[in-house]
């Protein structure tokens, strides 16, 4: 019996999110009385795999073959199944990011094993194995029993704690048993955004609703995001007036983020935006009105046009960081 | 081509959230019901491929796994354009069963692409059309923003951590769509809710499925402190509070 985690890695890669991942999965494998395996897939230096015994992983696979470089879904959940199989895993845990989505429910169904997923604390109870998470996009929280022998979890971002251990893990060759013809899925480009914080991944968040009048008038927001080293964000009718791209819309419909700092410029806070940023640690809200709803979620507030506070504000904070 | 697009019934996303049995079901009583947002997109981008005429798109047939209360939110969708539906007679307990519900009905009608929103807003699983594909052995792209036919090649823009990937694919296929996929929803017309009155909509009964979840208590979210309010000509002190007393800077 083990627990098996699959670590994603971006560009050779790992990112917080990986960390705070084998962190929580090593919590439920000493809760099991048993030990975190991880299953990596693609090139990854050896000195970056050592990285996941700093978080509690006893044992990583490693599958390099470069025919597997691309998300093949199928591809992956069959990878991920044969390293459980080979692991004896009970609970096989993944990030509840875009890749952690699209493998978890195929992997619960090839392992007839039933999916917690996007959870924000550890199991509750192990008898019967209790699971916690948002539901009612953050409306309401519930405590769901796995009945299942075998359970996938994916873990929200930013919610668990990163745990540091003195692991020295052990790194192995794997080599699942696929044939080349189950790859179906071709990339044909692959577009990354260069330079900018990732909105998922950022630590703090600046975003800007309708209160901002015009696209013409993001360049403070931006100037403060640069301030902060923040991703900036936008509310959904930003998007859909095309003032901003669609991957910064943040809401219900749109990303669903939560990071230490969210800054609301401008944004009235309807029910659907707060569903993407009740998460955030913190939120600061800029708003001229004083009835709007943003201000029930905000810790901080200041009642002010946006437009006029902006500039202010990103002078203090730049004097903040000069500071440092 | 064959089209299907699966839909689920969700409370209206302004509803407020209450529970009954003691905090372990949530309370139905007076919610208004609509079409899961993200499969409202799904289904408005299927009726888009299947109105372009250069798409070889036959028919769009929309499926739900839901009892009699979700029959208004079937008609809404084939109101707004689908050719017929399928509701399978069950309550939709959660998103294993749905999907087990959804693939022993689709895999009767060998369909080229169902398509799925990527959540649903009231259980947020983020799961039923992974299930879906694995259950049918259907390859399956997710958080699609964009999808368009040329002839039997599919072209689907997909969202990775911190860009995108255009990835070519061919049917059968299961796309779990999000955001971007289409501008907006479609809103039914008074002609096509004239028309999808004799849309066929067929009932079918559900399978046997093993529940593997079970609720076991929900809860509101925690009440947090009222918001501390800074004077718009201090903003100097914004940023010490971040700086000291949230320490977020």
């Amino acid at each position: 019996m083990a627990v098996l985690v699959y670590a994603e890695n971006w560009d050779g890669k790992f990112k917080k999110l990986t960390f705070e991942l084998i962190s929580y999965a090593s919590k439920i494998a000493e809760m099991l009385n048993t030990s975190t395996s991880v299953v990596s897939i693609g090139k990854v230096e050896e000195s970056e795999l050592n990285k996941l015994g700093n978080y509690g992983a006893l044992k990583v696979l490693k599958v390099e073959d470069d025919q597997f470089k691309n998300l093949d879904n199928q591809v992956y959940t069959n990878i991920i199944f044969q390293a459980a199989q080979k692991e004896e895993a009970d609970v096989i845990l993944l990030a509840h990011n875009n890749t952690g989505k699209a493998l978890a429910p195929r992997l619960s169904v090839k392992l007839k094993a039933a999916l917690g997923s996007s959870l924000i604390a550890l199991p509750s109870s192990l008898e019967p194995f209790t699971v916690y998470k948002k539901v009612f996009s953050g409306k309401a929280y519930a405590n769901i029993i796995l009945k299942s022998d075998k359970k996938v979890l994916t873990l929200a971002q930013n919610s668990f704690k990163l745990i540091e251990t003195d692991i020295q893990a052990s790194i192995e060759s794997f080599a699942p048993e696929i044939d080349e013809t189950e790859i179906k899925t071709k990339v044909k480009d692959t577009q990354k955004q260069t330079g900018k914080i990732i909105l998922t991944d950022a630590e703090i968040v600046v975003s800007g609703g309708r209160g901002m009048r015009t696209g013409d008038n993001w360049g403070p927001l931006e100037e403060l995001a640069a301030a902060l080293g923040g991703a900036l964000a936008c509310s959904r009718p930003v998007s859909d007036e095309g003032w901003r791209p669609h991957e910064e819309h943040t809401g219900q419909t749109g990303k669903i983020i939560a990071p230490n700092l969210y800054i609301a410029v401008g944004i009235s806070g309807a029910i659907q935006h707060l569903a993407g940023v009740s998460s955030s640690k913190y939120i600061v809200a800029i708003n001229t009105d004083p009835d709007a709803p943003i201000f029930e979620a905000a810790d901080y507030g200041i009642l002010g046009d946006a437009i006029k506070v902006l500039p202010e504000l990103v002078n203090a904070v730049k004097e903040m960081k000069s500071q440092q | 081509m064959k089209l299907a697009v699966c839909l689920g019934n969700v409370p209206d996303t302004t509803t407020k959230v209450k529970f009954s049995n003691n905090n372990t079901a949530f309370d139905k009583t007076g919610v208004q019901w609509i079409i899961n947002p993200w499969d409202e997109l799904a289904l408005t981008r299927a009726i888009e491929l299947k109105e372009d005429s250069g798409n070889p798109v036959d028919t769009v047939t929309v499926i739900t796994v839901g009892l009699t209360d979700a029959e208004p939110t079937i008609r809404k969708a084939l109101a707004i354009g689908a050719d017929n539906a399928i509701r399978i007679n069950a309550e939709p307990t959660d998103a294993y069963v749905v999907a087990a519900q959804l693939a022993e009905q689709l895999k009767k009608n060998d369909f080229d692409i169902i398509l799925c929103g990527i959540e649903s807003s009231d259980y947020n699983g983020f799961a039923v059309g992974g299930m879906l594909a694995e259950f049918l052995d259907y390859l399956s792209v997710s958080a699609v923003s964009h999808f368009t036919i040329t002839g039997n090649d599919l072209e689907i823009t997909r969202d990775i951590d911190g860009g995108k990937e255009i990835v070519q694919v061919e049917a059968p296929l299961v796309a779990i769509v999000q955001k971007g996929i289409t501008k907006e929803p479609r809103i039914p017309a008074m002609r096509g809710i004239m028309m999808a009155r004799k849309k066929p909509l067929e009932v079918v009964e559900p399978i046997d499925v093993e529940v593997m979840t079970e609720f076991s208590g929900f809860e509101p979210p925690q009440s947090k402190p009222p918001c501390k309010m800074i004077d718009a000509e201090n903003v100097k002190e914004l940023v010490e509070l971040l700086q000291n007393e949230a320490k977020v800077l």
